[in-house]
C-alpha cells in the first residue's frame, strides 16, 4: 500500500482545524470540572445554544463578528444563570448529581432548540470567503481563521488565569477551596464566574464552527462526547493536557479517515480513550505522578 | 427480618402481582400494551438500579446491554429457522453477556465519574458499529422479525397475544425482581453496598473490590440484556436507536424519580416517566422532554430520594 503523502498533509491541516475548535470546548468542560468539581453533560447544548444566538445575531445584524461576541456574552450569562439555578444547590452533594443535573439540563435545551428552531438546519456565513491551493484542493482560509481564533481566545484565557486578579482567584480556588474561602475570595461566585466563562467558550466555538457544518439541536452531542474523551486524555481539569489531547485525537481521526469513513473514524479516539484509561488513568498529557 | 415485616412484605407483592395479572383482562388493549411497555422498561432500570443504588456507578452504557439484547434476539429469529423463543433468549443473553464482560473488565478499573464516562463511551461504540456495519445489522432501518410461539417447540406452541405476552413479560420481570432481591440481600450483595458506602473500607477488611465490580456489572447487563430481549419480543423490530445513550440516560432518569437502592423503585420511575410523557405528549408533542426534563431537574434538587426512597430501608431489610 502506498502512503498517500498529499491527503497525509491535508489531513494533518484539517486536524489541527478540528483539534483546535476541540480545544476550546475541552478547555471550558475542563475547567468547569477542575474548579467546580461537576462533570458538565449540557456542554455540547452551550456549544449549540451559541450556535444558534450566533445565527440570530447574524441575521439581524449582518456582522459575524457581531454574531461571536454576542453568543459569547449571551450563552455566559446564560450559563451563569443556569449554574446559579441548577448547580448551586448541589453544592455539597455527591458529584454524581451533578451529573443528573446537567443531564436534564441538556434534555431540555436540545428539545427547547428542536422546538424553537424545527429540525432544519441553519447556516453561517462565513466571514472570509477566500481559498488558498493546498495541494489539488481548495482550501478556504476561513479553516485557518478559526484555528488561530481559538489559539487566540485559549491564550489570551490563559493570560487571564496567570496574571489577571480574577484568574489568580480562579486558580486559588481550584488549589484548596477552604483556604480561597478563608482568604476573601468569594468562592460561590467564582465557580459561576468560571461556569459561565466556560459556557462562553463554548458558545464561540459554536459559532466559529457553525459555517462548517450548519446549526441543528443535534449539533452539541458529538462534541460533547468527544470533548469528554479529550479532558481525561489530557488529565481532568488539566488545561494544557486537554489542548494536546484535542489535537491529538482530532489528528488521529483526521489520519484514520483516509482510509474509513468519518463516523467510524471516531472509533479511533475511542480506543484510545479506553488505552489512555487501561495504561495511564491520570490523563496521557500529565507528568507521571509520584 | 421480623415476622411482620415479611408476611406484610409478601402480601403486599401478592396483591401488586395479582393486580398486575389482572390488569389486561380489565384494561383496555392500549393501556395494557403500555403496562407491558412500563414493565420492560421498569426490568432495564432495575437491572442499572444494582450499579446505581446497589454498588455506586452510576452507569450511562446500559443502552448497550438492552440494545444487544435486542439484537441477539434478533440474529436468533432471523437465523434460525423454525423461530425458537428459547434460543432468542439465549442469544439475547449471550450477547449481552459477552458486551457486559468487555465493559464490565474495562470500566471497572475507574470510580465515580469515570465510570461513567467509560460507560457511555462504550455503548457510543456499539452503536457506531451497529449502525455502520449495515450489511448486517441493517444500519438506521434496523431489523424486522416475527416472533416465535410460546410454548416448548416440538411439543406445545401457542401464538402470543397481547394478554400472554403481558403475563409472560411479567413473569420474566417479578422473576427478575426476586432473583435481584436475593442478590441484593445476600453476602455477596451486602459487599457491593459496602462498596458503594466505603469502598476504601472494604478493601482494606480484604474484600477483592475489583472482582465483586466486574460481577456487579455483568448481573446488571444480563438483567438488561433480558429487558432488551423481552423489548424484542414486543415490538419485533431492532434499531440502532436502542443502543443510542439516550436510552441509557432514559434507564438514569427511571432510577433517579422512582428512588435507587429499592429495585421496585426504578419500576415506579419508568411508569412515572412513561405516564408523564403520555401526559405531556398530549400538549407537548414530541418536546414532552422540556417539561420532563425540568421535572427530573426539579427532582434531582428537591428530591433525590426518588418517589419510593422513604420506603427504601423498609424494601431492603
Amino acid at each position: 500500500m502506498t502512503i498517500p503523502w498529499d491527503l497525509f498533509a491535508i489531513q494533518t491541516v484539517n486536524g489541527i482545524v478540528t483539534g483546535m475548535i476541540l480545544a476550546l470546548v475541552a478547555s471550558g468542560l475542563t475547567l468547569i470540572f477542575g474548579i467546580l468539581n461537576v462533570v458538565n453533560f449540557a456542554h455540547g447544548e452551550l456549544f449549540m445554544l451559541g450556535a444558534y444566538v450566533g445565527v440570530l445575531v447574524l441575521a439581524t445584524t449582518g456582522s459575524f463578528w457581531l454574531a461571536l461576541v454576542a453568543a459569547t456574552i449571551i450563552v455566559a450569562l446564560f450559563g451563569a444563570a443556569l449554574q446559579i439555578v441548577t448547580l448551586r444547590p448541589l453544592v455539597g452533594r455527591d458529584p454524581m448529581t451533578t451529573i443528573l443535573a446537567t443531564f436534564g439540563i441538556s434534555l431540555v435545551l436540545q428539545n427547547y432548540a428542536l422546538w424553537q428552531f424545527g429540525p432544519v438546519a441553519r447556516k453561517i456565513q462565513e466571514p472570509i470567503t477566500g481559498h488558498f491551493t493546498l495541494f489539488y484542493l481548495d482550501y478556504p482560509w476561513y479553516r485557518l481563521m478559526i484555528a488561530l481564533l481559538s489559539a487566540a481566545i485559549i491564550g489570551g484565557f490563559w493570560l487571564f488565569l496567570k496574571y489577571g486578579k480574577y484568574g489568580i482567584w480562579i486558580r486559588a480556588t481550584t488549589q484548596d477551596r477552604v483556604m480561597a474561602e478563608a482568604m476573601g475570595i468569594p468562592v460561590p461566585w467564582v465557580h459561576t464566574a468560571v461556569f459561565a466563562i466556560g459556557a462562553g467558550m463554548a458558545a464561540a466555538s459554536g459559532v466559529l464552527f457553525g459555517p462548517l457544518v450548519g446549526v441543528d439541536h443535534a449539533m452539541g452531542l458529538p462534541w460533547v462526547l468527544k470533548a469528554f474523551i479529550v479532558v481525561v486524555v489530557g488529565g481532568m481539569g488539566n488545561l494544557g493536557g486537554s489542548i494536546a489531547a484535542a489535537i491529538f485525537i482530532s489528528l488521529l481521526e483526521a489520519y484514520a479517515s483516509i482510509w474509513v469513513s468519518p463516523s467510524q473514524a471516531v472509533i479511533v479516539s475511542f480506543v484510545v480513550l479506553i488505552l489512555t484509561l487501561l495504561f495511564r488513568p491520570t490523563g496521557l498529557f500529565v507528568p507521571t505522578p509520584k | 427480618m421480623t415476622e411482620r415485616h415479611s408476611t406484610v412484605f409478601w402480601s403486599g407483592f401478592a396483591v401488586i402481582l395479582a393486580l398486575l395479572i389482572a390488569a389486561p383482562l380489565v384494561l383496555p388493549p392500549f393501556w395494557g400494551r403500555f403496562l407491558t411497555e412500563i414493565l420492560i422498561w421498569g426490568l432495564l432500570a432495575m437491572s442499572s438500579d444494582i450499579l446505581i443504588g446497589y454498588t455506586g456507578m452510576i452507569s450511562f452504557g446500559h443502552s448497550a446491554f438492552f440494545g444487544l439484547g435486542i439484537y441477539g434476539t434478533a440474529a436468533a429469529l432471523l437465523l434460525v429457522d423454525p423461530p425458537n423463543l428459547f434460543l432468542a433468549i439465549l442469544f439475547g443473553l449471550v450477547a449481552s453477556g459477552l458486551v457486559a464482560v468487555v465493559v464490565a473488565y474495562f470500566s471497572t478499573r475507574l470510580r465515580d465519574i469515570y465510570f461513567a464516562i467509560t460507560t457511555l463511551i462504550f455503548s457510543q461504540i456499539f452503536y457506531v458499529v451497529i449502525f455502520t456495519w449495515t450489511s448486517v445489522t441493517g444500519g438506521e432501518n434496523g431489523l424486522a422479525f416475527t416472533r416465535p410461539g410460546l410454548g416448548i417447540p416440538g411439543l406445545y406452541v401457542v401464538r402470543f397475544t397481547a394478554e400472554t405476552m403481558h403475563w409472560f413479560v411479567l413473569a420474566v420481570v417479578a422473576g427478575s425482581y426476586l432473583l435481584l432481591r436475593r442478590i441484593t440481600q445476600s453476602p455477596f450483595g451486602t459487599v457491593l453496598q459496602s462498596i458503594r458506602e466505603n469502598e476504601a473500607r472494604t478493601r482494606a477488611i480484604g474484600y477483592h473490590v475489583e472482582h465483586y465490580k466486574i460481577v456487579s456489572v455483568m448481573i446488571s447487563g444480563l438483567f438488561a440484556g433480558l429487558a432488551g430481549v423481552l423489548y424484542a419480543l414486543q415490538n419485533q423490530f431492532a434499531a440502532p436507536d436502542f443502543v443510542f445513550f439516550l436510552v441509557s440516560g432514559e434507564t438514569v432518569i427511571f432510577n433517579v424519580m422512582g428512588g435507587i437502592g429499592t429495585l421496585v423503585g426504578p419500576i415506579v420511575g419508568a411508569g412515572f416517566f412513561l405516564l408523564l410523557r403520555e401526559a405531556l405528549s398530549r400538549f407537548f408533542t414530541e418536546y414532552y422532554l422540556i417539561p420532563v426534563g425540568i421535572i427530573f431537574i426539579a427532582m434531582v434538587i428537591f428530591m433525590p430520594q426518588g418517589l419510593l426512597g422513604f420506603m427504601r430501608r423498609w424494601l431492603n431489610r
